[in-house]
């Protein structure tokens, strides 16, 4: 169970490895769009700013506390984002045949089409919500302790994976129709964002349906509410803000499933 | 020139038509807009009631604020989909060439095409949010036919303030190996600075400064405050004259950049 | 009796077509059927022609082979692997050349392209280092390493792919339509690659063509698929007379001239000073140019190949009744 995984890993690090020595030719370039991908998702976060320079606070949370809500959902997509975005090309390998070329050789299809055209600059969105993070850890008035830190190290890791899972799930979509492609991005930079700000802020609908149907919540609110030690509005159990890791591996198992599924349908139909 | 009018009108038509033939991309993106347009509404809801009346708002501005912005979105193609992509990419293949050297101008013919796509924008991915925010939300709908009238003006004065920078960056790739990296520079510039992210009413001064000393306030901020009945009367001439103003800058300087590039085309052979 | 490397039984591929359909625009279901009932099997070093006419079922059937569609019904095993169900084990074993696109990183220099390959089928450094050096010298690549994929020419990007398809020593290549669009002398020097690598490192190859030139060139069997079935299957020099095909030559003649009257050819068309005549395809045009150009005043001319669709036709012509 564990060395297919393994394996896949390996593939994946070493074709993305390529694909990072290839782009550090042009070693300037990627300089500056690494850079300029920094200073452009910064001013994402001024909006933030702008906002907290007219409010104290915003749904019952300060500046700090939203930096790190902020910094960890941020992270988790630019992560994601970074592991994995290239699948919501997939229509478009689809069209133009690159993805029978993937078909015939023996690599997972998966790693192939995430690994391929790999691009390390994208770690200039995560740079800034480490930046962001950062930022938040220190002025959110949270008394850090060894396992506050393990539970963030653990969070990132876990909501990491549920982005990914949600770039890859609503990528599947591809392998039937490619036109509604942007519908991925409601979910995956919505998800983010929506997930930026405290859920206090949302109707107890959303925060079920972000909690129960698509597990956004899981990726830095429930965990979170443990680190800085505030009540959960929806009066969950405590051990929610513990799971993120059981999520996680959940829905890598329900993403796997999909995968397959739209591979196999694709290789049913012809295209 | 009735002959070249017809021919542009057949070029804005047939670009609305294109673009009416994506329709399941057309469903999502409302999806999409939608999706958006909720998570903001609630932000802005948790933001007036600690601050209400903030930038001269009340809840009901801002909401419709939000929507409005989803609306206009597409249709000033402020991130994208417009017909940049495709310029930048006639320039760099070279088939540019052949455009230069036909007896229609450049940047009408580009600029006619882009009006036909917004008119389809405006009409298929500006409605439908707008009813789904007011169905979900208090909004505010103008009071006065007048005002409708004065909006769509504001509204198609926006698109041509966003054509006119997003040909220039189109062009850029005429000069800069990738102007892909401008492209998108611009675009997230535009998005911040048109009012899309936070209204402009709500940045500090010395930032909204700086936000009205860009053209991109006036595709977003612009055309939403004449929708609100923000400006009346002497204000309200003032602000269109200044979306008009950037759109003649704009395009004037987009006339200049074309015989610059026609130039560089012919001397050094396509 | 040695297993076949290629084994095909009763393979079966359908289609689901919706259709819009008449006034009221209903979509309709229409099953195609693109591949029926196809059977062979290929031995390990063989060369194999496999010919038809556009959308019989050619390129459907190579997607198969490789494990990039399922069949729908029917029995496949290639290197004694199942491609449908053991696809990524088999994808070691087969090479396989797309000839409209490319299976090579476009924006990539051919060498990058190489070494991601290398990566992907984790080619050991010794087995990558030979193989790229007798590749690039054998198919003339070595002064086009460095550009990237895009701008290569057709020829060149070709080579390119034969490359990238064998640079880990797979058992088998499959070429899809490997010389559309390409020179003659290009073609020339591929068919003599093909040859070499086919006899010397006995890489089993199979063809897919529309050039009977290169049946002719490289195959000593050819199979011919027509609407999804397989009409026939042997040498070619037999395909040739049972389809009894015949060759043209279009003469363009210095002024319109009566039909002309050639030994071993048949006029079967004039129009103002240009004229059609067929005559049997082994037998040589030389005599026949000959002729014509001493008794009469040629300006032009120029030989056409039988077209797959008239073997094929006179395949059909041939079948025994009892084939339906």
């Amino acid at each position: 169970m564990v060395d297919p995984v393994l394996s896949a890993v390996r593939e994946y690090c070493l074709l993305a490895w390529m694909w990072i020595r290839s782009s550090m030719v042009y070693r300037t370039s990627f300089v500056t769009m690494a850079v300029g991908q920094f200073l452009i998702t910064m001013l994402d976060f001024l909006a933030i700013l702008v906002m907290f320079s007219n409010v104290e606070v915003l749904g019952g949370f300060g500046l700090g506390q939203v930096a790190f809500l902020y910094g960890v959902s941020g992270f988790c997509l630019g992560a994601a984002d970074l592991l994995v975005g290239n699948v919501e090309r997939l229509g478009r390998r689809i069209r133009d045949g690159s993805l029978d070329a993937m078909l015939i050789r023996p690599v997972p299809t998966l790693i192939q089409v995430c690994a391929d055209e790999f691009q390390l600059r994208r770690v200039g969105r995560l740079a800034q919500a480490c930046m962001v993070l950062g930022l938040g850890s220190t002025t959110a008035g949270i008394d850090w302790s060894p396992g506050d830190a393990g539970l963030l190290a653990l969070t990132l890791l876990s909501g990491t994976a549920i982005f990914c899972s949600v770039f890859i799930v609503f990528a599947s979509f591809q392998f039937i129709t490619q036109d509604a492609s942007e519908v991925a991005n409601a979910f995956t930079y919505g998800g983010n964002t929506l997930t930026q700000y405290p859920l206090t802020i949302f109707p107890k609908e959303i925060i079920k349906a972000v909690t129960f149907i698509i597990p956004l919540a899981f990726v830095n609110w429930y965990p979170c509410l443990h680190i800085l030690g505030r009540p959960d509005p929806l009066d969950l159990p405590g051990w929610t803000q513990f799971v993120s890791p059981l999520v996680a591996t959940v829905s890598a198992a329900v993403t796997g499933c999909v995968w397959r599924l739209g591979i196999r349908n694709y290789r049913s139909t012809g295209s | 020139m009735i002959s070249r009018l017809m021919l542009y009108a057949v070029v804005a038509k047939l670009s609305f038509q294109r673009f009416s033939t994506y329709r399941a991309a057309t469903a999502a993106g409302v999806f999409t807009n939608t999706v958006f347009g909720v998570i903001i509404s609630y932000t802005y809801i948790a933001l007036w009631r600690q601050h209400p009346m903030l930038g001269g708002y009340d809840q009901a501005d801002a909401l419709t604020y939000a929507w409005l912005g989803q609306s206009l979105l597409m249709t000033v193609a402020l991130f994208g989909g417009g017909f940049q992509d495709e310029l930048a990419e006639r320039v760099r293949k070279g088939d540019i060439a052949i455009d230069l050297y036909r007896p229609v101008h450049v940047q009408t013919w580009w600029l006619v095409a882009d009006l036909g796509r917004a008119a389809f924008q405006l009409l298929a991915r500006g409605i439908p949010p707008t009813l789904f925010g007011a169905f979900l939300f208090h909004l505010r709908f103008p009071s006065s036919p007048l005002t409708w009238i004065w909006f769509l003006v504001s509204v198609f004065l926006a698109v041509l303030v966003s054509f006119g920078y997003r040909y220039l960056v189109a062009l850029s790739a005429f000069w800069l190996v990738d102007s892909r990296g401008v492209d998108y520079l611009v675009g997230v510039s535009a998005m911040f600075m048109s009012g899309m992210t936070l209204p402009i009413v709500v940045f500090p001064g010395w930032l909204a400064g700086v936000a009205h000393g860009l053209p991109f306030a006036a595709t977003i901020q612009a055309p939403i405050d004449v929708f609100l009945g923000v400006h009346t009367g002497a204000d309200l001439a003032a602000s269109m004259a200044v979306q008009a103003g950037w759109a003649a800058v704009l395009l004037a300087v987009g006339h200049v950049v074309t015989g610059l590039a026609t130039r560089k085309v012919v001397v050094a052979g396509g | 009796m040695s297993e076949a490397i290629v084994d095909v039984d009763e393979l079966s591929r359908t289609f689901v077509v919706h259709r819009r359909v008449g006034a009221t625009r209903r979509r309709r279901r229409t099953e195609v059927k693109a591949v029926r009932n196809l059977s062979f099997r290929i031995q390990r070093g063989e060369m194999v022609g496999y010919i038809g006419p556009n959308g019989a079922g050619k390129s459907t059937t190579i997607k198969m082979l490789t494990g990039i569609l399922v069949p729908t019904s029917g029995r496949l095993r290639v290197a004694g692997v199942n491609p449908s169900t053991d696809r990524l084990r088999l994808a070691r074993q087969i090479g396989v050349v797309f000839g409209q696109r490319t299976t090579l990183w476009w924006d990539l220099p051919l060498r990058d392209s190489f070494a991601l390959l290398r990566r992907i089928y984790d080619i050991s450094t010794d087995r990558y280092r030979h193989n790229l050096g007798t590749l690039t010298e054998l198919l003339d690549l070595t002064d086009l390493l460095d550009v990237p994929v895009r701008q290569l020419s057709l020829g060149q990007r070709m080579r390119g792919d034969i490359a990238a398809a064998l640079l880990h020593d797979p058992k088998i290549l499959y070429l899809d339509e490997p010389t559309i669009g390409l020179d003659i002398v290009s073609k020339a020097r591929l068919r003599e690659f093909l040859r070499r690598i086919n006899s010397a490192q006995d890489v089993t190859v199979l063809l897919t063509t529309h050039d009977l030139v290169d049946i002719e060139q490289l195959c000593k069997r050819v199979m011919v698929i027509d609407s999804g079935r397989l009409v026939y299957d042997g040498s070619l020099n037999d395909l040739q007379s049972v389809g009894g095909a015949s060759r043209t030559l279009v003469v363009d003649l210095a002024e319109p001239t009566e039909p002309l009257r050639v030994e071993g050819a048949d006029v079967t068309r004039v129009d103002g000073p240009r004229q059609w005549l067929r005559f049997p395809a082994d037998a040589s045009a030389a005599p026949l140019v000959a002729d014509i150009a001493a008794r009469y005043a040629l300006a032009d001319l120029s030989i056409h190949e039988p077209a797959i669709e008239d073997v094929i036709t006179r395949l059909y012509e041939h079948e025994r009744p009892s084939r339906a």
